[in-house]
């Protein structure tokens, strides 16, 4: 399968993913750049983490309109895999293809700490190698990460089943000591309607190789191209 | 035209930036200080035919790029300066 990982100005963790990806997982991989359209045809896009545009006036929200961006989202409305990690969880949001928005960590420091994340869904392509139930130990760093659903579209998300990820403790289960940032319903990670988009605030990519303190990360790429070979069409709904 | 346009947080969109501003207030002897929230000024000009043309085109920028409907709400002044 094909990979790529968007380039924005401020994108800080794209050689993070691409080398999880490449060195660990060896997939094909491409860098896209902001300003480029999207030509090539992919299975899946990576948003990567960092401070897209400097995270002016919200985070996400001028990336949300750069070239590349134009492409993804229809991409995605065609069903094409699409994972935003951190700064892109929140692109991501402000562009419409995830619901919900990340607003100011509720104790206003930036958190830099390994979390501990509850496998909520699995019939996703992101998550269609766990367990339900399954623990991950990923690290967040993020100053604005805290995930905020008007009730109307919290209750949409869990009848849905829209949430694949929680914040939890070490024995998996959620309190207000155990979630980094102050999200509603500890939700660390949701996916779209059509379970072909997913973001999340911990990274995957950061915790994909024992000498990194966990590989629990690899459980979310590994997935994605698990359900790649699976499907012969790119899209997961087909 | 000049244009000040005001985005606000929505009624039950917690405020951390404003609840900490609120402690300190209190811890300066403000006690009386309630309800603390924080939001965001911008002004900017424009040159339009009609003060309807600025209020069409600044409504677009606001729903578009410079408010977050999901959380914010949006309100502007328009003067001929």
């Amino acid at each position: 399968m094909r990979w790529g990982v968007v380039v924005f100005p401020g994108s800080c963790d794209d050689q993070d993913v691409y080398d999880c990806l490449t060195q660990v997982l060896r997939q094909k991989v491409e860098f896209l750049w902001h300003k480029d359209r999207l030509k090539e045809k992919l299975d899946c896009i990576v948003l990567p983490g960092g401070f897209s545009y400097g995270d002016y006036l919200r985070a996400g929200a001028v990336a949300r309109f750069s070239p590349i961006m134009e492409g993804i989202v229809e991409f995605a409305r065609e069903g094409g895999l699409v994972l935003g990690i951190c700064n892109g969880f929140q692109i991501l949001c402000e562009s419409g293809l995830l619901p919900g928005v990340l607003t100011r960590n509720t104790q206003l420091q930036f958190v830099c700490r390994p979390v501990y994340l509850r496998l909520e869904e699995t019939d996703t392509p992101f998550t269609c190698a766990g367990k339900k139930n399954q623990l991950l130990r990923l690290p967040v760093k993020h100053g604005e990460g805290c995930y905020y659903a008007d009730p109307v579209t919290l209750e949409r998300l869990q009848k849905n089943r829209q949430i694949l990820f929680r914040y939890v403790d070490s024995k998996g289960k959620t309190s207000a000591a155990a979630n980094p940032n102050g999200s509603v319903d500890h939700i660390a990670g949701v996916c779209n309607e059509g379970r072909n988009v997913m973001g999340l605030m911990p990274h995957p990519e950061d915790a994909s190789e024992k000498i990194l303190g966990s590989e629990d990360g690899l459980k979310i790429f590994s997935s994605i191209v698990e359900a790649c070979e699976k499907t012969e069409k790119r899209a997961w709904l087909g | 035209m000049r244009v000040r346009i005001f985005v606000s947080l929505k009624e039950g969109v917690l405020d951390p930036h404003g609840k900490a501003v609120e402690r300190s207030l209190h811890m300066l002897g403000y006690g009386e200080v309630q309800d603390v929230r924080m939001g965001k000024y911008l002004e900017l000009s424009l040159d339009a035919s009609s003060r309807e043309a600025v209020e069409t085109r600044v409504r677009e920028m606001c729903e578009k790029l410079l408010a977050n409907p999901v959380i914010e709400d949006y309100r502007f002044e328009i003067s001929n300066e």
